[in-house]
C-alpha cells in the first residue's frame, strides 16, 4: 500500500531499542489534509513512529515515502527531509536563550536562507493569528507552558511544512492551558494542514480528527473514522483501551 | 530598571530570591548575636597569630627584609611598571585560549565514526597538556623550539611565552566548554535539527550559546588562574614583574619587592573573584525559583550587564 501521491507512506517499519520491539511492521498512508490521530496506552510505539517519520530516530526496517519520495533511502540529505515535516515535543523544546521571535525565524533564516526582515514579517504575521503578537520579543520562561507550546507550533508552522508531526502536545500543559493549544491545532486542521496526531485527548481525537488510529503493541490494531472507532470499535483490545479512558473520566 | 521590560508579576517572584542571598561568609540568619561572635573570635585568632609572630626572635630582621616600609614605597611602581607586561600576556593569552579551548570542545564532541581520529587527537592534546607541568612547556617552546633555528620562526621570548600559556590553558578551558555543551539538554538538539538546521548550525546558534553562558563561573576561575601564572614566564628571561622583583631583591638583599607584587596580584584578582561569586550567586538564585525553566532565567540573569 505504497501510493506514491500520498502526502505521507509508512511501509511496514520496524524499529527496536536493545530487546524492546517498539515499532512491529507499521503501515499507514495519509492523504493531503488528512488528520490522523494516533491513539493507544503509553509505550505503545505512537512518539517513536513520529519521531522515525521525522528522521530524528532512524527505522530498522520499511521504507516511508513523503509525496513519493523514500526519505529513508540511503544518501538522502536528512536536514531536506526535515525541513518539510515539522515536528512539536510535549515539553515545547524552544531556545530558552532566543526570543520568541528567534526562535521563530531560526529555521527560515538559517535553513531556508530568507532575509532577516522577511523571516520576522512572516514570523509576527503568524504569531498575530495565533494571539501571541504581544509575546514576541519575550523569553520563552516568561512564557505560559499554553503560549509556549503555541509559540513551539508557529516555530514549526514557520518553516511552511507540508506535513505536521504533534506529538502529546498537550500532555505537559495544566488542564485549563489545554484548550488554547488545543484551538490552534483545530484552526490548522480547518486550514487543510496534513497532520499526524499522537494524543491522549479522547475527546479531541473524536471531534477533530478525519481518521483514528490504535496502536498496541507496535502495530497498528485498528482505524477508522472516529465515529466508528469510538461508538463500535472491532478489535476487543481497543474496547478494552477506550472503556479504561471512560472509566478516567477523559472521554 | 529591568532589562526585559518584565511585567510587575515576574519582578514580584524575584523578591524571595534576593532574601535567601543575605547571609555572607558563612554568618546565619541569627543577625546581631552571630555578628557579635564573628567579631569576637576574629580578633582573638588574628590576635594570638599577630602576637606569636611578632614577639618571635626573628621578627626584627623579617621585619627589615620583608616588610620594609622604604623598599616598599620604592618597589611598586617599578613592579608596577613592569606589570604592563603580564597584562598584555594574559590579555592576548586569554582571547586565544577562548579560540582554542571552544575549538577543542567542539571538536570533542563530533558525533560518528567518521570523526573517530578528530576525537582521539583532541583527547590526546588535552590529556598531554593538562599532565605536563606548565613550567616545562614554557621552557620546552621557549628554549626548545628558537634552537632549532629554523628559519622564520621567531625567536622571540615573549612570543614563546604566549603559545605555552595559550596550548596549557586551552586544554583546561576545553574540558570547562564541554562540560558546557554536554550539560544541554538534547532536546534542544532534537529540536533544532527538526527545523532542519545541520549538526554545525545547531551547535552554533542552540548548543555553543546556551553552553558558553553556563561556563562563564568556571571560565573567569580559569583566567584567574591564568593571571597568575604569567609568572611562569619570568623563567624564560621576559623582563615581567615577578623578574622586575627578583632584580630588585638581590639589589639589596631584601625581600619586600615580592610582597608588593602579591599586593598587585591580589588587587587585579579580587574583582574577578567576586564577580565570579556574583554570578554563581545568580545562577543559584535562579535554581532555586520557582517555576518554568529554571536554568534558562538563571542563564539569562548571568548575560545581563551587572547592575
Amino acid at each position: 500500500m505504497t501510493g506514491t501521491g500520498a502526502a505521507l507512506a509508512v511501509d511496514d517499519i520496524w524499529k527496536s531499542f536493545g530487546h524492546l520491539d517498539v515499532l512491529q511492521g507499521i503501515n499507514l498512508e495519509v492523504a493531503e489534509h488528512e488528520v490522523i490521530a494516533l491513539i493507544g496506552a503509553s509505550g505503545s510505539g505512537k512518539s517513536t513512529l513520529l519521531r522515525c517519520i521525522n528522521l530524528i530516530e532512524p527505522v530498522d526496517a520499511g521504507r516511508i515515502l513523503i509525496k513519493g519520495e523514500e526519505i529513508t533511502a540511503k544518501g538522502v540529505n536528512v536536514d531536506r527531509i526535515r525541513r518539510r515535516i515539522g515536528i512539536v515535543f510535549q515539553s515545547f523544546n524552544l531556545f530558552p536563550h532566543m526570543r520568541v521571535i528567534d526562535n521563530v525565524t531560526l529555521g527560515p533564516r538559517k535553513v531556508l536562507g530568507r532575509p532577516a526582515a522577511d523571516a520576522e514579517r512572516a514570523a509576527v504575521a503568524l504569531l498575530e493569528r495565533f494571539g501571541l503578537a504581544d509575546k514576541a520579543r519575550e523569553y520563552p520562561d516568561r512564557l505560559s507552558g499554553g503560549q509556549q507550546q503555541r509559540v513551539a507550533i508557529v516555530r514549526a508552522l514557520a518553516m511552511e511544512p507540508d506535513l505536521l508531526l504533534l506529538d502529546e502536545v498537550t500532555s505537559a500543559l495544566d488542564p485549563e492551558l489545554v484548550a488554547e493549544v488545543l484551538n490552534v491545532i483545530r484552526e490548522l486542521a480547518a486550514g487543510g494542514m496534513t497532520m499526524l496526531i499522537a494524543t491522549h485527548e479522547m475527546g479531541f481525537a473524536r471531534d477533530i480528527a478525519s481518521r483514528v488510529c490504535f496502536l498496541d503493541g507496535g502495530q497498528i490494531l485498528e482505524q477508522g473514522s472516529p465515529r466508528q472507532m469510538f461508538a463500535e470499535p472491532r478489535e476487543a483490545r481497543t474496547r478494552q483501551f477506550l472503556n479504561r479512558i471512560i472509566e478516567a473520566g477523559r472521554l | 530598571m529591568n532589562p526585559d521590560g518584565a511585567s510587575p508579576a515576574t519582578r514580584v517572584s524575584e523578591r524571595p530570591m534576593r532574601a535567601t542571598r543575605g547571609p555572607r561568609f558563612g554568618l546565619g540568619a541569627e543577625g546581631g548575636r552571630a555578628l557579635l561572635i564573628a567579631a569576637v573570635s576574629t580578633v582573638v585568632v588574628f590576635g594570638v597569630l599577630a602576637f606569636v609572630a611578632v614577639n618571635s626572635t626573628g621578627w626584627p630582621l623579617f621585619q627589615e627584609k620583608f616588610l620594609n616600609g622604604p623598599v616598599f614605597w620604592e618597589a611598586l611602581p617599578k613592579v608596577l611598571g613592569k606589570f604592563w607586561i603580564n597584562v598584555q600576556l594574559f590579555l592576548i593569552a586569554e582571547v586565544l585560549i577562548l579560540v582554542v579551548g571552544l575549538l577543542l570542545a567542539v571538536l570533542r564532541s563530533l558525533p560518528g565514526p567518521v570523526f573517530f581520529p578528530v576525537r582521539l587527537l583532541a583527547t590526546l592534546y588535552v590529556d598531554l597538556f593538562r599532565a605536563v607541568p606548565g613550567i616545562l612547556v614554557i621552557f620546552m617552546l621557549g628554549f626548545g623550539i628558537p634552537a632549532l633555528r629554523i628559519p622564520g620562526v621567531p625567536k622571540d621570548q615573549f612570543f614563546w611565552a604566549v603559545v605555552s600559556l595559550t596550548l596549557l590553558y586551552s586544554a583546561y578551558v576545553s574540558e570547562v566548554y564541554r562540560a558546557g555543551i554536554e550539560s544541554i539538554h538534547p532536546s534542544q538538539t532534537a529540536a533544532a535539527r527538526s527545523l532542519g538546521l545541520s549538526h554545525a548550525q545547531t551547535l552554533r546558534y542552540v548548543v555553543v550559546p546556551q553552553a558558553v553562558r553556563r561556563v562563564i563561573p568556571p571560565l573567569l576561575n580559569d583566567f584567574i588562574g591564568l593571571q597568575k601564572d604569567t609568572v611562569l614566564v619570568s623563567f624564560l628571561g621576559v623582563v615581567e614583574i615577578f623578574n622586575e622583583a627578583g632584580i630588585l631583591e638581590s639589589a639589596r638583599f631584601n625581600f619586600t619587592p615580592y610582597l608588593a607584587t602579591a599586593l598587585v596580584f591580589v588587587v587585579v584578582t579580587l574583582p574577578l573573584a567576586r564577580l565570579t561569586d556574583v554570578l554563581l550567586q545568580r545562577e543559584k538564585d535562579g535554581r532555586a525559583a520557582s517555576g518554568g525553566s529554571r536554568t534558562a532565567a538563571a542563564m539569562r540573569r548571568v548575560s545581563q550587564p551587572l547592575p
